[in-house]
C-alpha cells in the first residue's frame, strides 16, 4: 500500500484577521512586521504538525491562541492564508468549490463547542443531516442513523427535539452526527467544554471506548490538559497562534518546551497529587 | 408669483409616453387583465359558492384548532357574522377576493425577492430604499400609475394593493435569513452544505416565523389598500364607505367602517394563529 502512516500534514500555515487582500503574500519575517504594524490579527502562526492514522491528536491552549481557528482551516471554514494541508495526499487548500464540498461531506466531520444541532429537527434527522447531504437515500440513512444513536445510548430519543435534551445528551447527538459519517478524519472543537465535570468525564471515558471500537483519527480541541492528557495520542500546545510544543502527553508533562507550558503542567501536576492524595484517603 | 416664464410641464410628454405605452403594450396588458380578472373571479366564486354559516363555523374552528381560545374563537366567529348582518356580506367576499389574489401575487413575488436579498447584499442595498419608498408613499399614489395602464376596475385594484403590500413580506424574509445564527451556518457548511441545500435544510426552515410574520403583515396592508382602492373601482366593503362619505351617511359610514375592521381583525388572527400553529415543532413551547 502506497498509503503513507500520516493523513494529514500541515505545513506552514497562517491565517491573519483584519487584514484583506494577503494573497500572494508569502510570509517573509518583513511580511510579518508589515501585518503587525498595521494592527492585523495573527491568528494562526507559521503552524506545521502531522496527525498519524488511527491517533487522536490534541491541539491544546488558551482561548484566543488560534487553536479553534486551526481547526477550522482544516475544513476552509475559514480560508488559510498562506500554506498546505495535505489530507491523504491532496492538498485541501487547492481544492475548487466542489471539490471542497465533495470532500466536507466524505472525508471529514466536525463535532462543535454549542452542539451545532438544527433546532427544527428531530434527533434522528440530526443525526442522519450529512448523509441527507450526501444524497442518501431516506430508508438508508435513517437506518445509519438509528444504529449510531443506539452506539452513543441514545435509543428511544429519536423523535424528540434538540431543546428536550440535556447538554450532555446533545453533545451525544452531536458526536453520533459525526459519527455517522464515517469520515476518516473527526475533527471536535471543544466538544465538551460547555459541560459540567461529571458529565465531562463520563463523555471521556465514552470516547475512549468509541475510540477502541472505531479506530478513527481525531483531532481534538481543547483548553483542558487534563482532558489532553487522557485522549491524547500526541498533542500540540498552542500560544498566540504558535505551536510551542508538540510531542505525546508524556512527553509534555515530563519535559515542558518553555515557561509557558510549564503553567499548565504545573497545575496538572497538582491536581494528580490532590485526586491521588484523596484516594489514599479513600482506600485507608 | 412665481414668473411664468419659468414653468415647465412634463405631463404632455408622460401622457404621450402612457398613450404610446398603451397602444405598444395593449396585448400584454390585455393578457395580464384577463388573467388577474379571472383568477379574481375564480376567488370570488369559491368563496360565495361556500355558505355563509361554514365560513362562520370555519374561522372559529380554525382559530379554535391553532389557539385553543375559546371566547375568541366565538368573537371571531360573530365578527364575521356582522359583516352579513349589516348587510355587506357579498361586498365583504369581494373585497377579500381582491386581498387574497393580491397577498398571493405578493407572497409569490416577495420571497423569492426576500431570499435573493439575503444573499446578495448588492440587491439589499439597491432595494432596501426602494422598498422604504414604497412603503412610505401615500398609499393612492400608487393608484396613478395603475390606472394609467389598466383603467378602472378590479384588476388596477389588485396591482396597487399587489403593490403596496409588497414591502413586509420581502423584509421580513430577508430579515428571517440574516437572523439565522452563523453556528448553524457553519454546520452546514462543515457537513457539505451546497448553496441549494444551506437554503433548503437550514436558513428557510429557521426563518418560517419571520416570513410568516411577513405574510400576516402583507395580509393586513393589502386590506387597508383595497379600501382605498375602491376609489378606482375595487368594490367591496370600501365602495359602501366611500358612498357614505360622499354622502354625509354617518351611520351607514359607521357599518360598512365596522365591518372594515371587523374583517382586518380576522384576517390578522386568523394568520399569526396558523403561524403560530405552523411554527417548528422544535421550536414550539409545548
Amino acid at each position: 500500500m502506497d498509503e503513507s502512516k500520516h493523513l494529514v500534514e500541515v505545513k506552514n500555515l497562517w491565517k491573519v484577521f483584519g487584514i484583506d487582500n494577503l494573497t500572494g503574500c508569502s510570509f517573509t519575517s518583513e511580511d510579518v512586521r508589515m501585518i503587525e504594524e498595521k494592527k492585523g490579527i495573527i491568528a494562526v502562526r507559521d503552524v506545521s504538525f502531522r496527525i498519524k492514522r488511527g491517533e487522536v491528536f490534541v491541539v491544546m491552549g488558551l482561548s484566543g491562541s488560534g487553536k479553534s481557528t486551526l481547526a477550522r482551516c482544516l475544513l476552509r471554514l475559514i480560508e488559510p492564508n498562506h500554506g498546505e494541508i495535505m489530507f491523504d495526499g491532496l492538498d485541501i487548500t487547492k481544492m475548487k468549490k466542489q471539490e471542497l464540498i465533495e470532500f466536507r461531506r466524505h472525508k471529514v466531520a466536525m463535532v462543535f463547542q454549542h452542539y451545532g444541532l438544527l433546532p427544527h429537527r428531530t434527533v434522528l434527522e440530526n443525526v442522519a443531516f450529512g448523509l441527507k447531504l450526501r444524497g442518501v437515500k431516506k430508508n438508508k440513512r435513517e437506518a445509519i442513523a438509528r444504529e449510531v444513536i443506539a452506539r452513543v445510548g441514545l435509543t428511544g430519543w429519536e423523535s424528540r427535539y434538540p431543546h428536550n435534551l440535556s447538554g450532555g445528551m446533545q453533545q451525544r447527538v452531536g458526536i453520533a452526527r459525526a459519527l455517522a459519517q464515517d469520515a476518516d478524519l473527526l475533527i471536535m472543537d471543544e466538544p465538551y467544554s460547555g459541560l459540567d465535570p461529571l458529565i465531562r468525564r463520563e463523555m471521556q471515558d465514552e470516547l475512549i471506548r468509541l475510540q477502541k471500537e472505531f479506530k478513527k483519527t481525531v483531532l481534538f480541541v481543547t483548553h483542558d490538559l487534563n482532558e489532553a492528557v487522557r485522549l491524547g495520542d500526541c498533542m500540540a500546545v498552542m500560544r498566540a497562534g504558535k505551536i510551542v510544543q508538540i510531542g505525546s502527553p508524556e512527553d509534555v508533562i515530563a519535559r515542558p518546551a518553555n515557561e509557558y507550558v510549564q503553567r499548565f503542567v504545573g497545575d496538572h501536576n497538582r491536581m494528580q497529587e490532590l485526586s491521588a492524595g484523596a484516594s489514599k484517603i479513600a482506600s485507608a | 408669483m412665481f414668473p411664468e416664464s419659468m414653468e415647465y410641464h412634463i405631463s404632455s410628454h408622460i401622457d404621450a409616453f402612457i398613450a404610446w405605452l398603451n397602444v405598444a403594450g395593449e396585448a400584454q396588458f390585455a393578457a395580464i387583465s384577463k388573467g388577474l380578472l379571472s383568477m379574481i373571479l375564480t376567488v370570488y366564486n369559491l368563496l360565495v359558492f361556500i355558505p355563509w354559516w361554514i365560513w362562520i363555523v370555519l374561522v372559529a374552528l380554525i382559530y379554535w384548532y391553532c389557539r385553543r381560545k375559546l371566547v375568541s374563537s366565538i368573537i371571531l366567529a360573530l365578527l364575521l357574522m356582522s359583516a352579513g348582518i349589516f348587510g355587506y356580506w357579498s361586498a365583504a367576499m369581494e373585497t377579500l377576493a381582491v386581498v387574497i389574489v393580491a397577498v398571493l401575487l405578493a407572497v409569490l413575488l416577495g420571497i423569492p425577492l426576500g431570499i435573493l436579498m439575503s444573499q446578495k447584499d448588492k440587491v439589499e442595498v439597491v432595494l432596501t430604499p426602494l422598498l422604504d419608498a414604497m412603503q412610505t408613499l401615500p398609499s393612492f399614489v400608487y393608484l396613478i400609475p395603475v390606472l394609467m395602464l389598466f383603467g378602472l376596475g378590479k384588476v388596477p385594484a389588485v396591482l396597487a394593493t399587489f403593490i403596496y403590500a409588497l414591502p413586509p413580506v420581502v423584509r421580513l424574509t430577508n430579515l428571517g435569513i440574516r437572523q439565522v445564527s452563523d453556528n448553524l451556518v457553519e454546520v452546514g457548511e462543515a457537513f457539505g452544505a451546497n448553496r441549494w441545500q444551506l437554503m433548503k435544510e437550514i436558513l428557510l426552515p429557521l426563518s418560517v416565523p419571520s416570513i410568516l410574520a411577513g405574510i400576516n403583515q402583507t395580509t393586513m396592508m393589502a386590506l387597508a389598500m383595497v379600501i382605498v382602492c375602491s376609489m378606482i373601482g375595487a368594490g367591496g366593503v370600501g365602495y359602501d364607505v366611500l358612498i357614505a362619505i360622499n354622502r354625509l351617511e354617518v351611520g351607514k359610514g359607521f357599518e360598512a367602517g365596522f365591518v372594515v375592521v371587523a374583517l382586518a381583525i380576522i384576517i390578522d388572527r386568523l394568520t399569526q394563529g396558523i403561524a403560530q400553529r405552523w411554527q417548528n415543532p422544535g421550536m414550539a413551547k409545548e
